[in-house]
């Protein structure tokens, strides 16, 4: 009798049990970067977009300046200060002077005149930089947040997605190997 | 110092809910009556400072205060006066405020209609409901106060979302929120039943018209939501099983399993344990879903604000409400009696069948929100969970909701003969696979399996229903009194039920034919070009620029002919925001029953073509029609004669007690 009165008080106490199991698991994604979702544009042409460049608001530019060769995609912000550890390296990338590949900016939810004067003050890697304030193009692209670095080839397709600064080890051991990768591809 | 009016009126608000919260309870144990009836007055006073609280907010963002960072992120002095007044929920600060207004405001039309209930029932559930609202406030004041100012003060405020400067998201949030937060009455009475220790068929029937009237709000929520993104986000989609999405389906599943579950449990005493679980679900998802979309845990389209420290927050509150709640369940659920008894064949049975499939797809959608989280903890690699998932789980649980759902109208309560049941179905059956095998033929249905199984089950539900109806008034005519009588008598609600069922029908003719038959093509178009789409032909006659309030727009010139007819010129839009320079598309629209013709500008190209996206829409409309069938039926269940006349009954035993005195 009282055994199976313990079975029925078992049975209501699932829900509870559900529950703390979802708890656990709502916690855990607390103390992680729901970023780290794989980017499902990988293998996917780039989407089209029109953005006015950083230094001259006047000049447009759309996806056709991310074809007809390799580019790095760079997200950054001025705000953001993992993006500034991350210039200096792209600075040394951009003084290599590798053929065929360009790193574009893509300047994220930021103010003109402060990344202008983040440009001045630490130089500029980029041969172009796409102005992009309100996350609009940076929607299309999936960006989560600053920085985050794409790989494009010259077809304009996006063949790699870095989330987080590229230091020397990103750069080393994955991102020029694919460069030099998708260099070769005609 | 209207801010600072708004702010002092939360603090009020919240030391009101710290009473409310307490003193009735502990009255309602000590049988202190005075404490218990400190209840009213305490949810009328919280009320009533929520109000000023929110009046407060309204005003700083018509009076353009920009010394407010909340009224500085979200408006601009540009913004039209509407806008303004929907910018106040156009973010999180805002949205905290508008659910704890409703919170309040819930609370007092349950003290102000609860003449029936016993006294220390209302003590329970007005505490219950102050706790929440305390969470709330805290949560507010702690974390996201909307009345924070901002120093220097900015010239202007960084304006509201484009997306969000549209009269149909205007009212998408409050109708979703006083869905949510309506569950909170049922949610309350619910743990006051527990604490109580009496499930009974009374209170069932008290949760009904609450669980009813928050119902139908949500339905409406969720149905403009999908109307907006349709024509908003300038993909003519209608639905992508977003989180915030999910959020917001979730409840409203298990508050439709509620609703019928509490019409069990109220005319047969049966499920009690299962109904006061769902009730405490229903609210319990409205409530995980706000920590999904406040904490950042995942990502959407929707993009809100994220911040740990509030994810910690809503997720302490989740575990003490939830799990607080769950664990009184667990220990005074087991005492309910089983409550009536029932035989396989009868309409328990069949509402069962579908109060379990309901849950089940509550817990596929919740599985699937949750999987890239879940993926992650349990390090097995990472996933992300989309549209074909999503889709297959919906098409493998909903067909058979709508199979019980035509045997369940017709079956009789507690037992019900095979032979009599079978007869009646008869003719809905032999119409149902009617429809199936003529609309299989090839040439309608394109060899897509779905279009005859799909109109076949809209058939099967709307035949029975219909079988239903006519069963009802042969027999109502043979007593005296016809249709009219009938839906101005008691059964108003019964007439609810077959108008909500009949939504259901039109709900899945809109989403057979919409998913099978439309068509999207996107293509360059320069000025006098020609195009033709699912046998209309469209003439793109070039853009122009026009300026609105506060954006300037490319205005394109779509003329639409049928044959020689003209059925439409279409001006889609591609608008910059002045504030904000971003750029939004406005598509348009030739609505009509049977179809949607949907032209959007893509990109602008060289010699003035542009990119069009020219869609068919087919019965897009039904789908949409389909909820709002669904909400009328929920109006009409709570404005049945029971209800009316259970508010005047109510002051019936009060004039007894005076005249005996």
């Amino acid at each position: 009798m009282s055994q199976s009165r313990a079975k029925k008080t078992l049975k209501f106490l699932i829900p509870l049990g559900l529950f703390v199991v979802l708890v656990g698991f709502l916690g855990y994604g607390l103390t992680t970067d729901p970023r780290k979702v794989p980017s499902p544009l990988i293998g996917k042409s780039i989407p089209d977009f029109t953005l006015p460049t950083l230094a001259d608001p006047d000049r447009q530019v759309t996806q056709e300046a991310l074809k007809g060769t390799v580019s790095l995609v760079n997200v950054w912000a001025s705000w953001c200060p993992s993006c500034r550890a991350e210039h200096r390296m792209l600075m040394g990338i951009a003084q290599e002077g590798i053929d065929d590949l360009q790193i574009v900016g893509l300047n994220w939810k930021d103010e003109r005149p402060q990344a202008q004067d983040m440009l001045r003050l630490f130089g500029n890697p980029y041969v172009v930089n796409l102005f992009d304030p309100d996350n609009q193009v940076g929607l299309d692209f999936g960006v989560y947040g600053a920085p985050e670095t794409f790989v494009i080839d010259r077809h304009g397709i996006i063949r790699y997605k870095h989330i987080g600064p590229v230091d020397a080890e990103v750069w080393e051991q994955t991102l020029r190997p694919l460069v030099q990768q998708l260099k070769a591809q005609s | 110092m209207i801010p600072e009016i708004g702010h002092f009126a939360l603090i009020l608000a919240l030391l009101l809910a710290l009473v409310q919260a307490s003193l009735p309870l502990v009255g309602s144990f000590i049988g202190n009556r005075l404490w218990m009836a400190s209840a009213r007055p305490l949810a009328y006073g919280q009320a009533l400072f929520l109000t000023i609280a929110f009046a407060a907010l309204v005003q700083v963002f018509l009076a353009d205060d920009f010394s407010v960072i909340y009224a500085a992120s979200n408006s601009n002095s540009l913004l039209p006066p509407v806008y303004k007044v929907s910018a106040v929920w156009g973010a999180h600060e805002g949205s905290l405020l508008l659910w704890a207004l409703f919170l309040g405001l819930w609370a007092a039309a349950v003290a102000a209609f609860s003449r029936a209930l016993p006294l220390a029932m209302v003590a329970r559930t007005l505490a219950v409901l102050g706790m929440v609202s305390i969470g709330f406030l805290l949560f507010m004041l702690l974390t996201s106060n909307p009345f924070e100012r901002l120093f220097p003060v900015p010239p202007d405020g960084r304006d509201l979302n484009p997306l969000l400067q549209d009269p149909g998201l205007a009212i998408h949030p409050p109708m979703l929120y006083m869905g949510y937060v309506g569950f909170s009455v049922a949610f309350a009475l619910a743990i006051a039943a527990l604490i109580g220790g009496k499930l009974d068929a009374a209170w069932a029937r008290w949760s009904r018209p609450w669980t009813t009237i928050a119902w139908t709000f949500l339905t409406i929520g969720i149905v403009l939501g999908s109307w907006w993104a349709y024509y908003e986000l300038g993909w003519g989609g209608w639905w992508f099983w977003d989180p915030v999405e999910n959020a917001s389906l979730m409840p409203w599943i298990v508050g439709t399993a509620l609703l019928h579950s509490l019409a069990v449990t109220e005319k047969r005493g049966a499920f009690k344990s299962w109904t006061v679980l769902l009730a405490l679900s229903a609210f319990s998802l409205s409530l995980l879903g706000t920590f999904l979309v406040r904490s950042g845990v995942l990502t959407s389209v929707h993009a809100f604000a994220t911040d740990p420290t509030r994810g910690v927050f809503i997720l302490a509150f989740l575990g003490v409400v939830i799990g607080g709640s769950l664990a009184l369940y667990a220990w005074r659920a087991p005492a309910v009696s089983g409550g009536g008894r029932f035989t396989l064949v009868s309409r328990e049975s069949f509402l069962l069948a579908n109060n379990l499939l309901l849950v089940l797809l509550t817990l596929l959608v919740l599985l699937g929100t949750l999987a890239p989280l879940i993926y992650e903890a349990m390090s097995w690699g990472k996933i992300s969970v989309g549209f074909p998932w999503f889709n297959k789980m919906f098409l493998g649980v909903t067909p058979f909701v709508a199979l019980a759902l035509g045997v369940g109208v017709l079956a009789r309560w507690k037992q019900d003969e095979p032979a009599r049941l079978a007869r009646q179905l008869a003719l809905a059956a032999a119409l149902s696979a009617a429809v199936l095998l003529v609309s299989f033929w090839p040439p309608f249905s394109h060899g897509a399996l779905w279009v005859p199984v799909g109109l076949a089950l809209a058939a099967w539900v709307l035949f029975s229903h219909l079988t239903s109806l006519y069963e009802r008034l042969r027999h109502k005519t043979r007593l005296g009194g016809g249709l009219l009588a009938d839906l101005t008598g008691h059964s108003r609600s019964y007439y609810g039920m077959l108008i909500a069922h009949l939504g259901v029908a039109v709900f899945i003719v809109g989403l057979t034919m919409l998913s099978n038959f439309q068509i999207e093509k996107d293509l360059r178009m320069a000025p006098g070009d020609r195009t033709e789409v699912a046998g209309y032909q469209f003439l793109f006659e070039g853009s122009g620029p026009v300026k609105g309030p506060n954006y300037d727009a490319q205005r394109g010139r779509v003329l639409v002919f049928d044959g020689d007819r003209q059925v439409a010129v279409l001006t889609p839009e591609k608008r910059t925001y002045l504030a904000s320079s971003q750029t939004m598309t406005e598509a348009a629209i030739d609505a009509g029953l049977l179809r949607d013709v949907y032209v959007s500008l893509g990109e602008p190209l060289a010699g003035g073509a542009w990119s069009l996206r020219i869609y068919y829409k087919p019965y897009v409309r039904w789908i949409w029609l389909g909820g709002l069938l669904m909400a009328i039926g929920g109006v009409l269940a709570v404005t049945d004669r029971r209800y009316r006349t259970a508010t005047q009954a109510a002051s019936v035993p009060s004039a007894g007690a005076v005249a005996k005195a």
